[in-house]
């Protein structure tokens, strides 16, 4: 993994952190409704955890996929599914749908999977997937690739997610304790709009990188 | 398309909506009761600064007849902040108008041109029938993953069960019948929510058959109305408990919810007691587990010459009060209460939600009173305050005359007319004072072309169209 990819997952992770829909909004309204900071600090976990699945789901399938077949193909395959999902985030008007503010943390992190993976959280994670290391060579299928292709897939998924963690922590933490929910009307951008254009993005550079 | 910052009328709390902007729009369902010209959406000047102030400044007729335009309601509003199924970039630029005789849903553009809103969707009766099971739709609530609709009538106008349609906020298309396991529950009317504690409530009038040819003496005087409160969970849609007013109380009409999401207690209307004609308001609280109702505020009925009465309530000698909507301020202090026979309009301090104070009240119209608006002093009035809307400072209240075509004509049968009007309602006073008819406001007579005025919303949202997941 080069400096240049650990980069890209962080920055990543961030991003994913920062959006509100990912999380960090649920974990301040479960604080605010009980005016109890740590409410907010237990449902972060709760949310890394189901992100960490979703991206990991993908990250393992895409280590896996690569010990068999040839990376080119995996990239350009991934690309374009890639910016098709894109596409889709783009033009699609629906919304995840979702009722519920009175749930377990078990329930939490199951809502945070199911948000993270709608909006493909893990695909946006591909180009680096694809480009990270180096692809097991021809005679060395079997378990050793397997075990080394999934520890990369556990690594890139622990990178992602702690960078989305932190990212996602301060942030709730400093809207519950000092900022306020005013701030949304401000600052809550329409992350998704951005989102479909780094999956596109994302898709065209596994795709240009491949070829 | 989707804005690239939230709708500037959503507000993440209580709190913050109270600093909204003053309405320069009002939007008011107008609706003729001999069903021989369209209903209406009119479209009122409510900026006082404005030359047309208090004037009908646009009007869009329906393309049918018949439609009996009631109870209507924003496609999106601040629980589209919700964290659970956040969408904060949707517009609030639709209003989605059922009208409660024909089935028809309407759904009305008012961004274009909010003078002269233009209708963009008809959902026909037989939509809401075949993937819902309803007819008579009648309020509407934007819910964080869809848009809640209740309807008082089974399909096709068959008696019931009544209940709550989910409509898809894109597309408004009907996705089905929200309740998975609707209990004992039968009769419908009005539905809210604790949207923060996944409580969903819902109140009972009577079915199509029961108040569609006017209110029936022998099914009141037998009880037979509506007279309880259901609770359900919201996520499992799931019916959960009834509390039961006593069947004196008959027509459990509106329900006000606290505002403040932390809050579990509201307020529901009752239209009037058989054993003494009085009117009440209740709270609902949490109980335990469960919940309960508290009665706390009784309204006694008016003694009144016989003579001087409508046959449906001559025998009687009273006037009952006929408290047939309330309405809570969003910062959950005043609530205000209609009195349609009375013709008056109540102002209540609830800032102890379980020992309302009353602070202040309004006389327009009523069976007997037929008291005059200043702006018009030789101008006896028919009707009573009836659908009252506050706006989100709290500080304007708006009120139109009408009830429901058929039991209009019952109570009023010399006509019941049609007007609106403002009341300045000061937060920081609570008493008589703080509560007065705005003189300078008074649309009546022609203004809205021989319709009865409804339901009143107000352009950016009021005080029961958003609900809020934070406090």
């Amino acid at each position: 993994m080069t400096d240049g990819s650990l980069a890209a997952l962080v920055a990543l992770g961030a991003f994913h952190g920062l959006n509100p829909a990912m999380g960090w909004l649920f974990a301040v309204a479960r604080g605010l409704q009980e005016r109890s900071r740590s409410l907010v600090l237990q449902a972060l976990p709760a949310i890394a955890a189901g992100h960490a699945a979703s991206v990991g789901a993908v990250a393992v399938l895409v280590a896996l996929t690569r010990s068999v077949v040839a990376t080119q193909t995996l990239a350009i395959g991934g690309g374009v599914l890639l910016v098709g999902f894109g596409l889709w985030r783009l033009l699609s008007q629906r919304h995840f749908r979702w009722v519920g503010m009175r749930i377990s943390l078990w329930q939490l992190a199951g809502w945070s999977f199911l948000m993270s993976s709608v909006h493909g959280a893990g695909l946006m994670l591909l180009p680096v997937l694809t480009s990270s290391g180096t692809a097991p060579a021809g005679h060395d299928h079997g378990l050793h690739a397997s075990g080394s292709a999934l520890s990369t897939g556990v690594f890139v998924t622990a990178v992602h997610t702690l960078a989305m963690f932190t990212v996602a922590g301060v942030v709730a933490v400093a809207v519950y304790e000092i900022l306020g929910l005013a701030v949304l009307r401000r600052a809550w951008f329409n992350l998704d709009r951005l989102w479909a254009a780094a999956l596109i993005g994302a898709g065209t550079i596994t795709v240009l990188t491949a070829l | 398309m989707a804005l690239w910052k939230p709708d500037p009328t959503f507000y993440a709390s209580p709190r913050d909506a109270v600093s909204a902007p003053p309405e320069k729009l009002a939007y008011v369902a107008a609706f003729d009761r001999a069903a021989e010209k369209p209903d209406a959406i009119a479209v009122l000047d409510v900026d006082p600064g404005s030359s047309s102030y208090g004037d009908v400044v646009g009007w869009t007729d329906l393309p049918y007849l018949g439609d009996e335009l009631h109870h209507f309601g924003w496609n999106a509003c601040s629980s589209a902040l919700c964290p659970y199924a956040p969408h904060p970039h949707v517009e609030r630029r639709y209003l989605i108008v059922p009208g409660l005789r024909s089935s028809r849903v309407y759904v009305i553009d008012t961004k274009e041109n909010p003078t002269a809103p233009e209708i963009v969707k008809i959902l026909e009766p037989d939509e809401l029938a075949k993937r819902a099971g309803y007819s008579r739709p009648h309020t509407v609530h934007c819910g964080p993953e869809g848009l809640y609709l209740t309807a008082l009538g089974g399909a096709n106008g068959e008696d019931g069960p009544g209940g709550i349609a989910l409509l898809d906020h894109t597309s408004f298309d009907v996705l089905g019948r929200w309740e998975v396991d609707r209990g004992p529950q039968y009769f419908a009317y009005d539905a809210w929510w604790h949207i923060a504690h996944d409580v969903l409530v819902t109140s009972e009038w009577g079915t199509p058959s029961m108040i569609e040819d006017g209110v029936v003496g022998e099914l009141l005087l037998g009880r037979k109305y509506g007279h309880a409160l259901h609770f359900w969970d919201l996520r499992k849609r799931r019916h959960v408990q009834t509390v039961d007013l006593g069947d004196e109380h008959q027509m459990a009409l509106e329900l006000r919810p606290a505002h403040d999401p932390t809050k579990q207690y509201g307020f529901v209307g009752v239209v009037v007691s058989v054993e003494d004609l009085s009117a009440s308001v209740w709270a609902w609280h949490r109980d335990g587990d469960g919940w309960a109702a508290k009665k706390v505020i009784t309204i006694p009925a008016e003694p009144a010459d016989a003579a001087g009465l409508p046959p449906v309530i001559a025998p009687f000698g009273a006037v009952p009060p006929l408290v047939t909507d309330i309405d809570l301020s969003v910062d959950d202090r005043w609530l205000y209460v209609s009195c349609w026979g009375t013709g008056e309009l109540k102002r209540y301090d609830v800032s102890d939600p379980f020992n309302p104070v009353e602070a202040g009240s309004v006389r327009l119209g009523g069976i007997t009173g037929r008291a005059a608006h200043p702006a018009a002093p030789d101008l006896p009035l028919s009707g009573g305050p009836q659908m009252v809307e506050v706006s989100r400072d709290g500080r304007r209240v708006y009120v139109t005359n009408s009830l429901y075509g058929a039991w209009d004509d019952q109570f009023y049968p010399d006509g019941v007319g049609a007007w609106m009007a403002k009341l300045d309602s000061d937060p920081g006073d609570a008493s008589a004072n703080g509560f007065k008819l705005d003189e300078r406001f008074f649309p009546h007579g022609e203004a809205f072309r021989g319709r009865r005025p409804h339901q009143t919303r107000l352009q950016g949202g009021d005080a029961s169209s958003d609900s809020y997941c934070y406090p």
